[in-house]
């Protein structure tokens, strides 16, 4: 299998997303850590055959979010995404 | 989050893909394009989960999705082949707003399916049939074989009712004697033959296998399409 092949977007996330955050993400904008660029959750690279969840940059690669479930307990790790914006629940 | 549902009704639409009708209780309604989590529990705890389109559009009560079978998956091969009506599963939903169609909005529309990418654009194309106001729309839709395409009837009456749809089929790998439609993988000129023109801003969504998907949209883009007018959905290779 091909590395693209093993690659799915971020709507693929956004049950999971919806657990975390308790609203709907794939509209939400991540802006990139590293080369600064600014995409839909949804619009985003995930690859979910690693242990647990890694969404990276579709501009430059880089690591935005790993997600670890397990135990009962989650471990999100944002360091890769500079701002997480979206629609505050009305 | 996790919620019952039952499976009301069973219907094969080609030899590896079925739909499911689930009755859900308290069901909130979804838009076109969003899809649910189904989970399943084994017997000793182990569970499996994964993302399906909902094929059904926001005006019909009973909630549905269109699954293909994945002999090597963990999911779909019960779904498809073992479920029974009557059966219950464990489902989240709906989920996303990102890959989302809403009737109203009058932009041209173009929808790229390949295989059972379909789903989710057949619930746009079921919510835009139910709409008052349509805009004029365009499916290009990739299959391998012409007994592999989801929803074959459906989407010939849909493009016959004369509404300003058009739906385009690709056949990639068998064609049955005589067709005289494209039979090779998806390419530029085939791109730029259905796609709409840049005036006015057309809207796009393609979902299907992630180098489809790319391919596809790459392709747009070299056409001159903004990228902001197209959204995908990439659902791997295995899906499961």
């Amino acid at each position: 299998m091909e590395t693209s092949e093993m690659k799915v977007d971020g709507n693929a996330i956004g049950g999971l997303l919806r657990e975390i955050f308790t609203m709907e993400m794939t509209t939400a904008e991540t802006t990139c850590a590293g080369c600064g660029a600014v995409h839909a959750v949804g619009h985003v690279d995930v690859y979910v055959n690693a242990p647990g969840v890694v969404v990276r940059c579709p501009s430059c690669e880089q690591v935005l979010m790993r997600i670890v479930q397990g135990r009962g307990r989650y471990w999100v790790d944002l360091r890769g995404t500079r701002c997480l914006e979206f629609i505050a629940a009305p | 989050m996790w919620q019952v549902a039952e499976v009301a009704e069973l219907i094969p639409e080609t030899p590896r893909v079925a739909s499911l009708v689930l009755k859900v209780p308290d069901w909130p309604g979804h838009d076109a394009g969003q899809h649910v989590d189904v989970r399943l529990t084994a017997e000793d705890g182990y569970q499996a989960q994964r993302s399906y389109s909902i094929a059904s559009p926001p005006e019909e009560s009973r909630l549905a999705i269109t699954v293909e079978r994945l002999e090597d998956g963990e999911v779909s091969p019960y779904l498809v082949g073992e479920v029974k009506v009557g059966d219950r599963i464990e489902l989240r939903g709906p989920i996303g707003g990102y890959f989302v169609w809403k009737a109203g909005d009058a932009h041209p529309l173009l929808l790229i399916a390949g295989g059972s990418g379909v789903v989710p654009l057949m619930a746009m194309l079921r919510h835009r049939s139910a709409a008052a106001a349509k805009p004029p729309a365009r499916m290009l839709y990739s299959s391998r074989k012409l007994e592999d395409v989801i929803y074959k009837e459906e989407l010939d009456r849909l493009a016959a009712a004369g509404d300003g749809l058009a739906v385009t089929h690709v056949l990639t790998r068998a064609q049955p004697p005589g067709w005289k439609g494209y039979a090779r993988r998806i390419d530029r000129e085939m791109v730029s033959d259905v796609a709409w023109p840049e005036e006015p801003a057309p809207l796009v969504f393609i979902c299907g296998p992630t180098s489809f998907v790319e391919t596809a949209g790459g392709l747009l883009v070299d056409l001159g399409y903004d990228p902001s007018w197209i959204k995908t959905e990439r659902f791997g290779a295995t899906g499961g």
